[in-house]
């Protein structure tokens, strides 16, 4: 298998340490990636502003103002590092755990909020190329790869980029997506994040395969494991798996170790199947904790710019969401806009009856 | 030019291959082996393999990858080898190429067509010879299309290709090379959405679609030489949307009406035109629907599926039924 990126990538079963360029402790254990302070900044800031984000609408869900929910937490360095290497030509097509990834390509976070009010965002700012968050478990794959089967056709120099969850591996459509983009040498990155767990069960009953990236041999797609909450590591991987697409060179699996710190979602309790322990072990594994050590080790960050940081994004995020409440709720007969481009004659009539109940006020 | 509906089907991409850059054709079988029933014969060769290529033979891929080509601004014509093997590919057609548009407000859409052969009576295995069009009549977002001759193959399959939504393109198997017909050489388009009426009448209304339009004609010259009934002959062209206009104009004028179709009987087109002429023109009618469909069961095995299949003795029982005086 290719071996022309730094981070490793795996060419049997037996290689299973994730890479590594940050230790949980913060230290630096590899080469660092070529990114100046300014751009390790903005990644800490994006990784707090997902995590403020998470938690700000598992708040609003709790007092009845959000819709369900699945929280980010502790999966923000995968979040973040997955989508911040890729240029605006580039795709991303995710399912509903990534928010950080949205926001870090350019999603203004009130027109998120406004989606998690229950309404689709209706000028959804197409050009940031992230297709909308994917419910069907493990479909987005597929898209990635038409995407990028689409840019190597037009002959354009962009990549596509999936990513799904660990139980997702165990769908028809993720095989099938690995099968494609690696009989069409698709531009894509198809990105595993491992998080431990699908809803209740673990991953360990999802697959007897050693680890997830594991599965990109069988499908001949270069693979690489990585510290899911290493946020150096998986912007090294992804930076270097891009590039790899977008040079010609096919496509990659990678699959990011992490840990999911939240329920599944704002419907879920997880104390029902998994101890409070495994919680706590990974919670000394934080990803936002682990970066802001290293970065204070190394004089680019103080305590009281963290204090700033995390006061900025707060305001942020309660100004995106005094502006998403006061957007108007969609026209309760706009349903009727997005079914196709023009409404048959059956639809205009049941648009019409629908209004017809409608009080016009 | 004389032409069966492979061969107008055949002109129809590469017509479509060489206006619009946009357009690649693919699915199981399409490049070398020009398709299986040669559909896309010679196309390959044309047009290059970047435009006109095999697929692993992974229905839920097809479909799925041409929702991210569609989006990303190219126009994909997927071939998926019998309509029996759509159900691979539900979630991919209806969960997501149906929604792409409803799902981000009109961000992103998939104007790509699904090609599918259908139907039966030529004795094929399991699942060859199904007919699913009802199925996807709960499936907003989707078009679903059925040329019943040479002519309109050609015009609607160019029609489906320039729609801005998704279309299912159902082919009767039967119908591929069952006769020629004049079609013109170059471009045209027929538009969706609108029936065509194959021959007028005033006493009863014959509503069908694929393989049960020359069945209806046949069954229409029977029956006109037996009592002298005017038929009318609606081609639907389009099952869904459905021309409700067509349907209540012709049941207004003849007050009596047929449904034929292939497909299971239950919820599906034939129940839909029903429910749509009670809604319009119940009060025209002077006798119940009648109904000549494939029966609720599976579709049978090749040594029994004449049993199951709509047939001129079929047809002319409920024109006999709907004639009786009251």
């Amino acid at each position: 298998m290719a071996t022309n990126v730094g981070a490793r990538f795996i060419a049997s079963d037996t290689d299973m340490a994730p890479y590594q360029i940050l230790n949980a402790e913060g230290k630096l254990v590899g080469e660092m990636p070529d990114l100046g302070t300014e751009r390790l900044l903005s990644l800490y800031r994006s990784m707090q502003l997902g995590r403020a984000f998470s938690n700000k609408i598992v708040a609003l869900q709790r007092q009845g103002r959000a819709t369900t929910f699945g929280s980010l937490m502790g999966q923000e360095a995968t979040a973040v590092g997955l989508a911040a290497p890729l240029q605006p030509q580039d795709w991303l097509a995710t399912s509903y755990r990534e928010i950080a990834s949205l926001l870090v390509r350019g999603l203004p976070i009130a027109t998120l909020v406004y989606a998690f009010r229950g309404f689709t965002p209706e000028h959804y700012p197409r050009e940031i190329h992230c297709l909308p968050i994917q419910i069907v478990i493990g479909t987005q794959m597929l898209h990635a790869v038409g995407l990028a089967m689409a840019a190597k056709i037009a002959g354009d120099p962009a990549v596509a980029v999936g990513v799904c969850g660990d139980g997702a591996t165990s769908e028809g459509d993720f095989n099938e997506a690995l099968n494609f983009a690696g009989v069409f040498q698709a531009p894509v990155v198809l990105v595993v994040q491992n998080n431990g767990w699908a809803i209740s069960v673990p991953r360990h009953k999802q697959s007897a395969a050693p680890t997830l990236a594991s599965r990109g041999a069988g499908f001949g797609i270069p693979s690489v494991l990585v510290d899911g909450n290493d946020i150096l590591a998986v912007y090294d991987v992804m930076q270097q798996a891009v590039e790899r697409a977008r040079s010609g060179q096919g496509p990659t699996l990678v699959e990011t170790l992490t840990y999911r710190i939240g329920a599944h979602t704002t419907a879920d309790d997880p104390t029902r199947y998994r101890h409070a322990e495994e919680v706590e072990t990974w919670r000394a594994k934080d990803p936002i904790a682990r970066f802001q050590r290293f970065l204070i080790g190394r004089g680019l960050l103080d305590e009281e710019q963290v204090r700033q940081i995390v006061e900025a994004v707060e305001e942020e995020i309660n100004e995106a969401v005094r502006v998403a409440e006061a957007m108007p709720p969609m026209a309760p007969d706009s349903f009727f806009d997005y079914t196709s481009a023009s409404l048959s004659p059956r639809l205009q009539e049941q648009r019409a009856d629908l209004l017809s109940h409608i009080d016009p006020r | 030019m004389l032409m069966t509906m492979i061969e107008a089907l055949n002109q129809a991409l590469t017509l479509e291959l060489e206006r619009d850059k946009r357009v690649v054709v693919f699915g199981q079988d399409v490049g070398a082996n020009g398709g299986v029933f040669r559909v896309t014969e010679h196309l390959q060769k044309k047009f290059g393999e970047q435009r006109v290529f095999d697929t692993p033979l992974s229905e839920s891929a097809i479909i799925g990858s041409a929702v991210g080509m569609s989006v990303y601004g190219l126009r994909p014509v997927a071939e998926i080898q019998f309509a029996g093997f759509l159900f691979v590919c539900m979630n991919q057609l209806v969960s997501q190429a149906a929604r792409m548009r409803f799902r981000s407000a009109g961000a992103y859409t998939c104007p790509m067509v699904v090609r599918a052969p259908y139907g039966g009576g030529v004795r094929s295995p399991e699942l060859h010879s199904d007919s699913l069009e009802g199925v996807f009549m709960q499936t907003p977002g989707l078009k679903v299309v059925i040329p019943s001759n040479p002519y309109d193959a050609k015009g609607l399959l160019a029609s489906a290709v320039a729609d801005p939504d998704p279309v299912l393109f159902l082919e009767n198997i039967k119908l591929y090379r069952s006769f020629r017909q004049e079609t013109p050489q170059e471009y045209y388009s027929i538009p969706l959405g609108k029936a065509n009426t194959v021959q007028e009448g005033t006493d009863v209304s014959l509503f069908a679609y694929g393989a049960m339009v020359p069945l209806a004609v046949e069954a229409a010259k029977q029956m006109q030489k037996e009592s002298g009934t005017s038929i009318e002959i609606i081609d639907l062209r389009t099952v869904w949307p459905l021309d409700e206009e067509a349907i209540t104009a012709s049941v207004e004028k003849t007050g009596r009406a047929i449904v034929i179709h292939e497909a299971a009987r239950a919820g599906g087109v034939g129940a839909e035109i029903i429910a749509i002429i009670n809604d319009r023109c119940l009060y025209s009618l002077l006798k119940p629907v009648g109904r000549v469909t494939g029966y609720d069961t599976p579709y049978p095995v090749p040594g029994q599926e004449d049993y199951y299949l709509p047939t001129v003795p079929k047809v002319l029982a409920a024109l006999r039924q709907v004639m009786e005086p009251t």
